[in-house]
């Protein structure tokens, strides 16, 4: 039998990793071509139908270019820098609850890769750990502009954190479990935690929105000022993999929220994950609306909004939600 | 990276540096403000810096625990230095405490060379110096031509050039709002900007011929009537811009982003804009509304009914709400262009100026030899010399020509308000963030062929 656990472990494991890295080539064509239409242009339409084979197209050139490490970076760490935000990111798909437990022609089939105890933690853990390697990598490059961007993710690593972190509280103090499992089936028959925690679900977006280096807060890699930030002097399959970890990573933090608020791969008629697609498609829509809507923050406002208004807010959510759970309101 | 970086040493900034300290050393002189910041950006081993002035007192300063700017260069290849624009500035982590300008590089030798061309052959050159504002490069030359010969203009060439003067300046304004919008992250304002300047691009395609650099306006008038149907489509337009504005309005008027990325940042008393020779909407922006077209009514702009939009502020949300609301003035001018526009001829009958009408030619011998002289020679110029200016997007655009009576200019000088209104990058972006640079410098709306010349 342990051998018959690991093979399948190992077969789940491809599955979630090439659905999810498809998901990635797709997600990179739908916000292109979603930002096209709000911009009034096309999109990418040339490479396939409807464009549809623009990232194997941006891939194939990607890997052709010359792989080159800059006169003043640091080798090795350069090197080294882009794998730690993919192998965080992918790491991090192993904690997500894609369904509940099956049994298929005999073999009982979970649809989550682990059911830590500690799953909220860890997963937070290793979003934080992702932004190790942007600030390496900006730093790494030996080129002011990285080294500014990378400062600029390490305040904001520090910063959007705490109230990503505070965000969550509520939702474990009712659900009672760290884990993600728990979680989202604390939610099969009843409420979803948005209608509970609305204020805690916001504040969870907006410290997303940070903590994945998307429009407004992408200062790390402000094309306008800092040209592109930490990605500057990175070119080929390393800049790609940067590529890989965002948009891996905003599927993530997207599939992290709809379970922890949106009720998981609960949903009547449709399966567990076909539920969890969908709401997580919905998220990664408003990931991209608001890139194209939205300008950038400015550095300093982006502290200040971090700790002045998130987390106030935040703490304030958590002591309401203490206060009600306390008093026995939850159940 | 540190002075000290061997990976520096090849930059090509280090050869521009020392070429600067040896020019200096060999004219036995003091480096210029410039010529030490550029020396001392990334350019020396330790040994060749402890001789200089300015890097001398920076690795002084190199000690651990002691703070030392970061010294960023800023372009010319930067995405959002508006072209070539070099910045050399100097941060105390993300707050810009020092910025030098540099510039040139985009240097075309337009004035000069319009010393080599005749009267009229010189407009094809000035068009192209602010490349966004064509109309008001060659509107300036001309006039001052004009002035020269003491021509007079018929009423309509006048009207039909005041109505492309203002169809230019909100074509510029909408490269300047997009592009703005640009450099402070909402990319999609850029997007609908260019729809509508494209609209615009195509009417001037309607009536020159070309989308840009276009050669219209001639000594005496304009080379053409307004083509048919143009007209109605100028109506049109005019009848949508002002629901096109209300919606880039709708994106960033009121978007706290936009106002807290623009409001209290790169503020000047207007006193201090005045004495750096600023002009345009960023000196209304700062309260003086100093317009030309109200200040020293040309071309006949004493007949439209508009107003001069001013702020009080003199931040960077001051200057954007100014150009959007001069944008909408700029409607209002047309829209009364459409309505009064007189008939008559476009172009002075004056045979030793402008060219015959082309039917002429096949019955007038002395049509003939006119076109003839004027072809080959050119018309010639009284001696003296003349200023005109007139309010481009940017602020006063004044051209200074000297005659000595022959026919081609003895000099042609521009005063561009982009160069002028550069002055003031400095003293606006001290003490802010290094992304309000990118905002103040935006807002500034320098066209570096404007600057260069």
């Amino acid at each position: 039998m342990p051998q018959e656990a690991a093979l399948t472990m190992i077969i789940q494991a491809a599955v979630v990793v090439g659905v999810v890295f498809s998901a990635f080539a797709g997600l990179t064509v739908l916000e292109r071509k979603l930002i096209g239409r709000f911009q009034a242009r096309r999109g990418p339409n040339r490479a396939g139908p409807f464009g549809l084979l623009q990232p194997l197209a941006d891939i194939g050139k990607l890997t052709f270019k010359e792989d080159f490490v800059p006169a003043g970076a640091n080798p090795w760490v350069f090197r080294l820098a882009p794998m730690i935000p993919v192998i965080a990111a992918v790491a991090a798909l192993s904690l997500i609850p894609f369904g509940g437990v099956h049994e298929w022609f005999g073999v009982t089939i979970t649809f989550y890769g682990t059911d830590l105890g500690v799953g909220v933690l860890v997963l937070l853990a290793l979003s934080s750990l992702g932004a190790y390697g942007l600030i390496l990598g900006g730093w790494a490059s030996g080129n002011k502009y990285s080294l500014l961007g990378a400062a600029r993710n390490a305040a904001q690593l520090v910063s959007y954190e705490v109230a990503l972190g505070l965000s969550i509280v509520g939702v474990v103090m009712i659900s009672g479990s760290l884990s993600l499992v728990d979680i989202a089936n604390a939610q099969a028959g009843g409420l979803w935690y948005i209608l509970l925690q609305p204020v805690a679900f916001v504040v969870f977006m907006i410290a997303a929105f940070a903590e994945t280096n998307r429009t407004p807060f992408d200062l790390g890699e402000a094309e306008s000022e800092l040209i592109a930030g930490y990605n500057l002097e990175y070119g080929s399959v390393k800049f790609a993999m940067f590529m890989a970890a965002e948009y891996v990573a905003m599927i993530v933090i997207s599939a992290f929220a709809a379970t922890l608020f949106l009720g998981g791969p609960n949903g009547p008629f449709l399966p567990g994950f076909v539920w969890l697609g969908i709401k997580i498609a919905a998220l990664l829509f408003i990931f991209i609306w608001v890139r194209a809507t939205l300008p950038r923050f400015r550095y300093d406002r982006l502290m200040k909004f971090g700790w002045k208004v998130l987390i106030p807010v935040a703490m304030a959510n958590v002591m309401v939600t203490a206060v009600v759970v306390g008093l026995g309101f939850a159940n | 990276m540190s002075t000290t970086d061997p990976g520096t040493q090849n930059f090509p900034l280090a050869a521009e540096g020392r070429e600067a300290l040896e020019a200096a050393a060999r004219e036995q002189r003091a480096l210029t403000p410039t010529e030490r910041v550029i020396a001392s950006v990334e350019a020396y081993t330790p040994e060749e810096a402890a001789e200089r002035t300015l890097a001398n007192e920076m690795l002084a300063d190199s000690r651990p625990g002691v703070r030392q700017p970061l010294l960023l260069n800023l372009g010319p290849n930067h995405p959002s230095t508006h072209g070539v624009l070099r910045l050399i500035v100097e941060l105390d982590g993300e707050v810009v405490r020092e910025v030098t300008p540099v510039i040139g590089y985009l240097h075309t030798g337009i004035e000069k060379q319009c010393e080599n061309k005749t009267w009229w052959q010189a407009i094809t050159l000035v068009t192209r110096m602010d490349y966004l504002a064509p109309f008001a490069n060659i509107k300036a030359y001309t006039m001052s031509v004009e002035k020269l010969l003491d021509m007079e203009v018929p009423a309509r060439a006048e009207w039909i050039r005041v109505l492309l003067a203002e169809m230019n300046r909100i074509a510029s304004h909408l490269v300047w709002l997009g592009t703005s919008g640009l450099e402070l992250g909402a990319m999609s304002v850029f997007f609908y900007c260019y729809r509508e300047r494209d609209e615009l691009l195509d009417l001037f395609e309607m009536v020159s011929g070309e989308r840009m650099n276009h050669r219209y306006f001639q000594v005496g008038g304009c080379s053409d009537d307004l083509p048919p149907g143009f007209v109605e489509r100028v109506r049109t337009f005019a009848k949508e811009m002002p629901g096109r504005i209300d919606e880039y309005e709708a994106l960033l008027t009121g978007n706290p982003i936009w106002k807290d990325r623009m409001e209290g940042v790169g503020v000047l008393p207007a006193e201090e804009l005045l004495a750096l020779g600023v002009t345009g909407p960023t000196l209304r922006a700062a309260g003086i509304p100093h317009d030309l077209r109200k200040v020293a009514p040309y071309s006949g702009y004493e007949h439209f009914q508009f107003d001069v939009p001013t702020s009080t502020k003199g931040d960077s949300f001051a200057r954007y709400l100014v150009r959007v609301q001069e944008m909408r003035e700029s409607l209002r001018i047309i829209e009364q262009v459409l309505d009064g526009l007189p008939e008559g001829p476009v172009i002075s009958d004056d045979r030793k100026v402008v060219l015959p009408p082309r039917e002429e030619l096949a019955y007038s011998m002395e049509a003939l030899i006119h076109h003839f002289k004027l072809v080959s020679e050119g018309f010639k110029v009284p001696a003296g010399e003349a200023y005109a200016a007139i309010e481009s997007p940017r602020g006063e655009m004044g051209c200074y020509t000297v005659s000595d009576g022959g026919p081609k200019p003895h000099r042609v000088h521009m005063r561009d308000p982009s160069f002028v209104n550069l002055q003031a990058t400095a003293p606006l972006c001290r003490g802010g963030y290094l992304a309000d640079l990118i905002a103040i410098v935006a807002t500034i709306d320098p066209v570096m062929g404007g600057v260069d010349r």
